[in-house]
């Protein structure tokens, strides 16, 4: 992939920035630079949103839903046109809103690296940028509110209601895609208690454990979707 | 049979009360015009009205001859001015009993229907005579003549089924208006409220930063995380806003996926059924998402319902809309819960609504606005079987060729006796065969012209009519 050491030991990624608004696609420029990633184009409108992925092929793209010429879903459905020709490319989806059907479409191929997040998470650069280093590397970054809203539309239904307040966190932080270190680190657990609490869940679920991080979030994504 | 005798009998009998009627009647008119005692007026106006409404119901029940009310309207109650004032023309009271007195004197004066009651109730006991030989022999034929009649003088008019439309069109502008108005304001007092006043928190929190800075740097920070925490509720906050004024799916996806998406977010587990070849104009589709997610929201609010189904689909111009959810039940619009709103929204689209909710459950909610679809779409003007269309193009396209060249102009030439032949067929067969075929070709020709609109007006009517069976007229309010 990339040929240079930076920002740790992370190999340096290629990023395409899809954005119409000018504010915003800068930011994201400027802020992705700093964190070690080299922008091969920051595009505005869908049909081009739609050439460059699969022509650039990047490691990872951050994608505005809402984009010209029609102002509606452009970019979500050049995402999902392109990660149809290229089964797998990391794709990065930012909206002003968030929905449970778009996150259904954009997991439904059941591949992994993607991401579904709201524009305001761009506010906490750490954050926003460790997400895109997760879907880069083939794991998921789901927005809070769309987990919050998965649970809370299946919450009178019959396992989840089993679940302990505490695995119902670890369940909502797995969900939004982090791994078992960074849920330890987000809830102050020990990295053999969150296991313990995953083992728990998946029992309860009745889901086949994983040790691997990305293939257990989209189980349970899938666990979540599939009312 | 016997039956019919017995309406007959009731029609004639009923002379003994127009008679007298009709003397009172016509008293009352001359102390009004004549004596002007116009107190006189309304009494006899709403005396007429009483005979012409009872002998409408009368023939509605005993014919198949239906017979709207054609009256206008009645007038609306009169309204104060700024200073608490009646006005009526250039005078002014103090109460509104005079303003209103006068109004709907002018409003009976003024209806054509009251006059041709009138006429109506003149000629009825004549008319009535004149039948009683049909009347005792054959009651049914009799009872549909007498029908006839009546519809003659009693049914509405042109003027008056406008008046009806207007006034009703009317009450739906102002009801589109007030209800637009208060989403208005609905949304400022939200905006002002909520992300106004957080956008002003922000500045004074980024303000006191601005002195803090060099200061104190650590408090400085802790600020400005301060400041971005709010900045974020304020976008959850204005997101809350939009999707009140506008779903953002609805406009990115339509009607179809919005609803879905909607029943993804529902804590019931909701079945989704669009069936709409295309997406319905803007206004309709956002009627339709509201009162969709006002009663999914209800039905898990209020009436413990699990499961719950949506069907959108469209009916020729009709836009059919059913939520079904296994709640308790017991859903009424009076009760002040969202289905008074739902109906005011589909009031703009001379929807309606229609609940059944027993105690108990199930609750069925049934929404239908008409004439909101185009009517071309596919699967609403169910199409010419192709065989048929095919006859049809085959006919229009070819008919000119028998009836024309083969026919007409053949039959001139064999006429005038020319000797060109030219490519006339019936000039090359022999003698006697060249009169039958050309006059066959004739009949051939306009019997295709025939056959090629015979065929699509035949299918039209029948679905006019079937058209016009389903939908309720706007007149007789």
């Amino acid at each position: 992939m990339g040929h240079l050491i930076a920002d740790g030991m992370r190999p340096v990624k290629r990023v395409l920035i899809a954005e119409d608004l000018y504010l915003l696609r800068d930011g994201l420029v400027h802020l992705l630079q700093a964190h070690g990633f080299t922008v091969v184009a920051a595009v505005e409108s869908g049909p081009e949103l739609l050439k460059g992925l699969v022509e650039l092929r990047p490691d990872v793209s951050i994608v505005d839903v809402r984009l010209p010429p029609t102002f509606t879903d452009e970019g979500l459905q050049a995402a999902l046109a392109a990660r149809a020709q290229v089964p797998g490319l990391p794709i990065l989806v930012l909206s002003q809103h968030v929905e449970q059907l778009y996150a259904r479409e954009l997991l439904a191929d059941g591949s992994g690296a993607i991401g579904y997040l709201l524009k305001d998470r761009v506010f906490n650069a750490e954050q926003f940028v460790d997400a895109v280093h997760r879907v880069a590397e083939g794991g998921t970054a789901m927005d809070p509110e769309v987990i919050a809203k998965l649970l809370a539309s299946n919450a009178r239904h019959e396992p989840l209601t089993a679940l302990t307040p505490r695995e119902r966190e670890v369940l909502e932080a797995m969900a939004e895609g982090r791994s078992n270190a960074a849920i330890s680190q987000r809830l102050y657990l020990s990295e053999s208690a969150v296991a313990k609490h995953t083992a728990g869940i998946f029992a309860k679920l009745g889901l086949a454990p994983s040790d691997d991080d990305n293939r257990r979030v989209l189980a349970v994504l899938a666990y979540l979707n599939s009312r | 049979m016997l039956r019919r005798f017995g309406q007959a009998t009731v029609l004639l009998a009923l002379i003994l009360v127009q008679l007298p009627a009709i003397v009172i009647s016509f008293l009352a008119l001359l102390g009004t015009f004549a004596l002007g005692m116009v107190f006189l007026y309304p009494p006899h106006v709403r005396l007429v009205r009483r005979l012409a409404e009872d002998t409408r119901r009368r023939v509605g029940a005993w014919t198949d001859i239906e017979i709207a009310s054609p009256y206008l309207p009645k007038p609306p109650p009169p309204r104060p001015q700024a200073d608490g004032m009646y006005r009526h023309d250039r005078t002014l009271y103090k109460t509104p009993r005079i303003p209103a007195w006068s109004d709907r004197w002018k409003w009976m004066l003024s209806d054509p229907a009251t006059w041709r009651d009138g006429l109506w109730l003149l000629l009825d006991p004549l008319l009535k005579l004149l039948l009683l030989p049909v009347l005792v022999t054959m009651p049914a034929r009799g009872l549909r003549l007498y029908g006839f009649w009546c519809e003659v003088l009693l049914s509405a008019t042109r003027a008056s089924r406008l008046a009806g439309q207007v006034s009703h069109l009317n009450r739906v502008r102002n009801l589109t208006v007030d209800s637009q108005a208060a989403e208005m304001r609905r949304i400022e007092r939200d905006l002002h409220d909520g992300t106004q006043a957080r956008l002003v928190a922000i500045g004074m929190t980024l303000g006191a930063v601005e002195e803090l800075v060099e200061k104190d740097p650590a408090a400085a920070r802790a600020l400005l995380a301060k400041a971005r925490a709010a900045s974020a509720d304020t976008l959850t906050e204005l997101r809350r806003v939009i999707r009140g004024i506008h779903p953002p799916v609805l406009a990115e996806r339509g009607l179809a996926d919005a609803v879905r998406a909607l029943a993804l977010d529902s804590a019931l587990r909701v079945t989704v059924d669009v069936d709409l070849p295309h997406r319905p104009e803007p206004p309709v589709e956002a009627a339709v998402y509201f009162a969709v997610s006002e009663l999914l929201s209800n039905a898990a609010r209020h009436s413990d319902a699990r499961v719950a189904t949506v069907d959108i689909s469209g009916d020729g111009s009709y836009l059919r809309v059913t939520v079904t959810d296994d709640g308790m039940g017991g859903a009424e619009p009076g009760k002040g819960s969202g289905l008074l709103g739902i109906e005011r929204r589909l009031a703009a689209f001379d929807g309606v609504l229609a609940i059944s909710s027993p105690p108990g459950g199930p609750t069925t909610v049934h929404m239908e606005l008409p004439r909101v679809l185009p009517e071309h779409w596919a699967g609403t003007l169910p199409k010419l079987p192709r065989w048929k269309a095919i006859t049809v193009a085959v006919c229009w396209g070819t008919a000119w060729c028998p009836l024309f060249p083969q026919g007409l102009v053949a039959g001139v030439f064999k006429m005038v006796g020319a000797e060109n032949k030219s490519w006339f067929l019936a000039l090359y067969l022999p003698g006697p065969w060249q009169w039958p075929f050309i006059l066959g070709m004739i009949s051939l020709g306009i019997a295709m012209y025939v056959l090629a609109s015979v065929i699509p007006n035949q299918y039209d009517r029948r679905h006019r009519l079937a058209w016009a069976t389903s939908s309720p007229t706007g007149c007789g309010r």
